[in-house]
């Protein structure tokens, strides 16, 4: 089977046709991916702009990491689950869309930016204190981390504008 | 009245240019969104402390004063676009009871975060002193941002 064979599947599915056609599922999906998105961008941008020693210096990087990451972890998880029901109602159409296919493309990479980060980068500069320099890979991972965050966002809302 | 108003809005040059030109309200709403998540996130984090749920390593006083001026310096760009997405489109938003729920609701919230802040400020064990009402305040607050969300989420669909 392939990916379009996939869709057509997906959205003749029981669930995907309620939330296709009821009222109010797609809306309420919709708010919860939207709360759920908000907290993931804006509790990994503190992670980041700590990277970019920005904000919050006068915290380790470690501390940050475990305060902050296990919310930005759950609510992604609520963000996909939701983001997987809204596509599954109207599979083929959000298959074809092109900002659709943009922001899937962009959390790859956001999820290799992420990897690179968490496996070898992070065990560096963990315990990094107030004032200590941030070496540039942990920047560069932090800019990046902002920026392709900000652009799926974008193509997010995107999605809601074309056809 | 109000109905007049929107009408005479949605036809001056601004709002006819909001309208024509079809990327400026969803590049307008990103940003808005964005702002939101700097909000939502700030205010998750310093809710969930005042409830004692997250960041307990460090006093009450420090989340409080670590988060609230982010927001601060996210409302007014919130205001802006969201004024632009009004002018762009009045009736669509002034007409809408759930914009009306979203700014009672932001009314509220404002007012809670502002004396939240203000007590710390004034005195930094003021909220560990007082968990009980710490924890009111954080759950009140965290549901009202939620709420507002909701609200505006739901602002396209009436």
């Amino acid at each position: 089977m392939g990916i379009p064979e996939f869709c057509a599947w997906l959205e003749n599915t029981s669930f995907a046709t309620a939330i296709r056609q009821s009222t109010w599922l797609f809306p309420a999906i919709e708010t919860l991916h939207v709360l759920a998105i908000v907290i993931v961008v804006g509790s990994v941008t503190m992670l980041d702009l700590r990277l970019l020693n920005i904000a919050w210096r006068d915290r380790s990087i470690r501390e940050i990491h475990e305060d902050v990451l296990p919310w930005t972890w759950a609510s992604f998880a609520v963000a996909a689950i939701a983001g997987a029901l809204l596509f599954s109602s109207s599979a083929t159409k959000y298959y074809h869309n092109i900002p659709f296919r943009m922001k899937m493309a962009l959390l790859v990479v956001v999820a290799i930016n992420a990897a690179i980060f968490e496996f070898g980068i992070y065990r560096r500069v963990a315990d990094s204190r107030e004032g200590e320099r941030i070496p540039v890979a942990a920047k560069v991972a932090g800019a990046a981390g902002i920026v392709l965050w900000i652009a799926v966002v974008a193509c997010g809302r995107w999605i809601g504008f074309t056809k | 009245m109000l109905q007049n108003f929107c009408d005479w809005l949605s036809n001056t040059s601004v709002s006819l240019t909001i309208q024509t030109i079809t990327w400026i309200i969803p590049a307008v709403q990103t940003i808005h969104i964005l702002c939101v998540a700097i909000v939502m996130s700030c205010m998750a984090m310093m809710d969930l402390r005042l409830v004692g749920v997250a960041g307990t390593r460090r006093p009450v006083s420090a989340a409080v004063s670590r988060f609230v001026p982010w927001v601060w310096g996210a409302l007014p760009v919130l205001l802006a676009t969201g004024i632009i997405l009004i002018i762009g489109e009045p009736s669509r938003e002034l007409l809408n009871p759930y914009f009306r729920l979203k700014m009672a609701s932001l009314v509220v919230v404002i007012v809670i975060t502002f004396f939240v802040q203000r007590q710390n400020t004034k005195d930094a064990a003021y909220w560990e002193a007082r968990k009980g009402m710490a924890a009111i305040a954080g759950a009140l607050s965290l549901l009202l941002w939620v709420g507002i969300v909701t609200c505006g989420r739901w602002i396209a669909y009436y």
